[in-house]
């Protein structure tokens, strides 16, 4: 291909010269064009390299055994981010615990069981793909409406945080579920009705297995972006001043993304220093948590 | 043979093919199994009707305090203030500002990144270029709205350019948005132009035509469905977006006239509002409501336009 197309070139370059044909790999313009796009390319990434660059220099200060340690304080030099630390970890754990069985058991139904044809079930596809694509703080009206029919009073609780989370994941954990399921060959299934299972059993012990590594992967990435957002938490009220530890379904709680978003909107400096640190933990944890997903997927990927 | 078991209906669902229709099965477990499934996935509507009631509701009751003409075309917004004026246009113009920014630069650069891992980048450099732009999208929203108010806003317009503007504008907000929105926008129209079919781009190669003309007269036409459906889905993103806009556009609801400015977004009213104590049933509360069935009903349009692009352009070839 590319010696054709460098023959081509070629003879368009030799006919530009005799000024019949314009154009030609090597024209000024195609060459301006190839620059425009590596610099579109570069945009990006050059910006990506700069905020973590800033973010990194400005939090350097406060990176240290404090943040890990201390409770937010209205002494800057005094705070440090434990309770949004643990806070995270309560909230994301119990998101998982509600999101990914429900979501695998949707996926599966729909994927498995359900007949693809009847109009209900295009209507539940269509229906999760917009869920998908719902901004993120109108989950957090949907699960404050829901706790308020409910009669709870005081809504910045872990398992209301969680609740509004796992909504707001559960349509990426269907999507990539059934991706997953879809990928194992259809032989396997056939293989396992043939020797007498029924679908059920098929679905759990054949294609279920088959693909765990890519239901783990997807989990691990919808989880990655439930520990980044912040604007359904906001909405049930958890931006209050917390400085306990966490310590049940029940109780009061903060997250990292939450206390960054506490720390910028205060105007001293060193609050926005506290901010930068506590984004760099931030972006650690995310980083850890995406290269497991990465070791799952190239690990144990099953080529079929 | 392709009388598969496993295309339509799943397994258990061939008339014909066998003597037994397996969906009975006389095992009573897997009966109860089977209906726990399907409960599972008709939950997934539950949760759309469930936004659906719980915007509409508190709006109802909104409205029937505050006339629909005040709300959609007032210009004064300030539901908690004694003399109480609850007209949106500000929070619209807001997130226009914010949303047209975004737009104009995820949208030259994000279909530029397309065009080059879809046209000219080596199979082996665009396997690594992926991931890395993806990685934009993976930053949480706070991050990049701190970033927008520390470094772009005080920084970069401040200090180096010297510009007119106070401590946020919704220029800081729009452009870091439109970053953030890059890989959206660029991940769809690759996918699209990956779609043409080769013979395409051989017979324009064969009629003379170099790489550039190819992408820009070929290529990009053929894919227009699908990249259309990717600014489509960048817009619905930019108008949902929150963290950015709360953070760096600022909190204080006016008509904004331009880019140096600060406004609250939809999303950014939503966000600091429910800061404060609203009580359960008071006009503060459906305020928040009613905004947000506002903003609900603008990106499901959005979304449902995407949807149906990105369909035709997946059956096209």
């Amino acid at each position: 291909m590319s010696l054709l197309s460098r023959g081509i070139g070629e003879a368009i370059s030799a006919a530009s010269v005799r000024g019949r044909v314009r154009g030609g790999e090597s024209s000024p313009r195609a060459i301006a064009f190839l620059i425009a796009l590596w610099v579109c390319l570069l945009f990006g990434f050059v910006f990506l390299v700069t905020l973590i660059v800033t973010t990194i220099i400005d939090g350097s200060n406060r990176l240290d055994l404090r943040l890990f340690t201390e409770f937010p304080a209205s002494a800057p030099e005094r705070a440090g981010a434990r309770p949004a630390i643990l806070g995270s970890f309560w909230v994301i754990g119990t998101t998982a615990a509600l999101a990914i069985p429900l979501g695998i058991a949707a996926a599966l139904h729909l994927e498995e069981f359900a007949n693809k044809k009847s109009r209900i079930n295009r209507l539940i596809e269509l229906n999760v793909q917009n869920l998908a694509a719902v901004p993120s703080i109108v989950y957090g009206l949907l699960a404050l409406a829901f706790l308020s029919m409910l009669g709870v009073r005081d809504k910045n609780i872990v398992i209301a945080g969680a609740l509004a989370l796992g909504l707001l994941i559960l349509p990426v954990i269907i999507i990539s579920t059934r991706e997953a399921l879809r990928a194992v060959p259809a032989e396997i299934r056939q293989g396992s009705l043939a020797l007498g299972a029924t679908p059920l059993q098929t679905a759990m012990r054949q294609t279920l297995p088959g693909a765990v590594p890519g239901i783990a992967t997807g989990a691990i990435l919808a989880l990655s972006r439930a520990l980044g957002e912040a604007a359904p938490l906001l909405v049930l009220g958890a931006l209050v001043f917390v400085s306990y530890d966490p310590n049940g379904l029940l109780s009061g709680y903060t997250t990292m993304p939450i206390q960054i978003f506490n720390w910028t909107g205060r105007p001293q400096a060193e609050f926005h220093e506290l901010a930068s640190a506590a984004s760099v933990l931030l972006l650690a944890m995310l980083l850890a948590m995406n290269a497991v997903a990465i070791i799952i997927r190239n690990r144990y990927q099953r080529r079929w | 043979m392709t009388h598969s078991l496993t295309r339509e209906g799943g397994p258990a669902t061939v008339p014909g093919l066998l003597a037994v229709d397996l969906r009975s099965s006389p095992r009573r477990g897997e009966q109860v199994a089977l209906a726990a499934l399907r409960i599972a996935s008709v939950l997934t509507v539950l949760v759309t009707v469930g936004i659906l009631i719980a915007l509409i509701l508190p709006s109802i009751e909104f409205f029937r305090q505050v006339p629909i003409t005040d709300f959609l075309f007032g210009d004064r917004w300030a539901p908690r203030f004694a003399d109480a004026s609850f007209g949106v246009l500000p929070l619209i113009t807001a997130t226009l500002w914010t949303t047209v920014i975004a737009l104009a630069v995820a949208v030259p650069f994000g279909l530029g990144a397309a065009v080059f891992l879809s046209e000219y980048a080596k199979p082996g450099l665009r396997k690594v270029l992926k991931p890395l732009l993806e990685v934009l999208a993976g930053i949480p929203t706070v991050v990049y709205g701190l970033f927008a108010l520390s470094f772009v806003q005080s920084t970069v317009f401040r200090d180096w350019l010297q510009l007119e503007t106070g401590a946020f504008s919704v220029l800081a907000a729009g452009l870091v948005m439109g970053v953030m929105i890059i890989p959206t926008v660029a991940s769809i129209s690759e996918d699209a132009m990956s779609a043409v079919p080769q013979a395409m781009r051989q017979g324009s190669s064969a009629l003379g035509a170099n790489r550039m003309q190819t992408s820009l007269r070929v290529v990009f036409p053929a894919a227009l469905s699908g990249i259309v459906a990717a600014i489509v889905l960048g817009i619905s993103r930019a108008v949902g977006e929150t963290m950015i806009v709360a953070i760096a556009a600022g909190g204080q609801a006016r008509m904004v006239t331009g880019p140096l400015e600060q406004g609250q977004t939809m999303t950014g009213f939503i966000a600091n509002a429910a800061l404060g104590d609203s009580r359960v049933g008071s006009i503060e509360y459906d305020t928040l409501f009613a905004v947000g069935l506002v903003l609900f009903c603008i990106t499901l349009l959005i979304n449902v336009i995407s949807i149906r692009l990105v369909r035709r352009f997946r059956e096209a070839y």
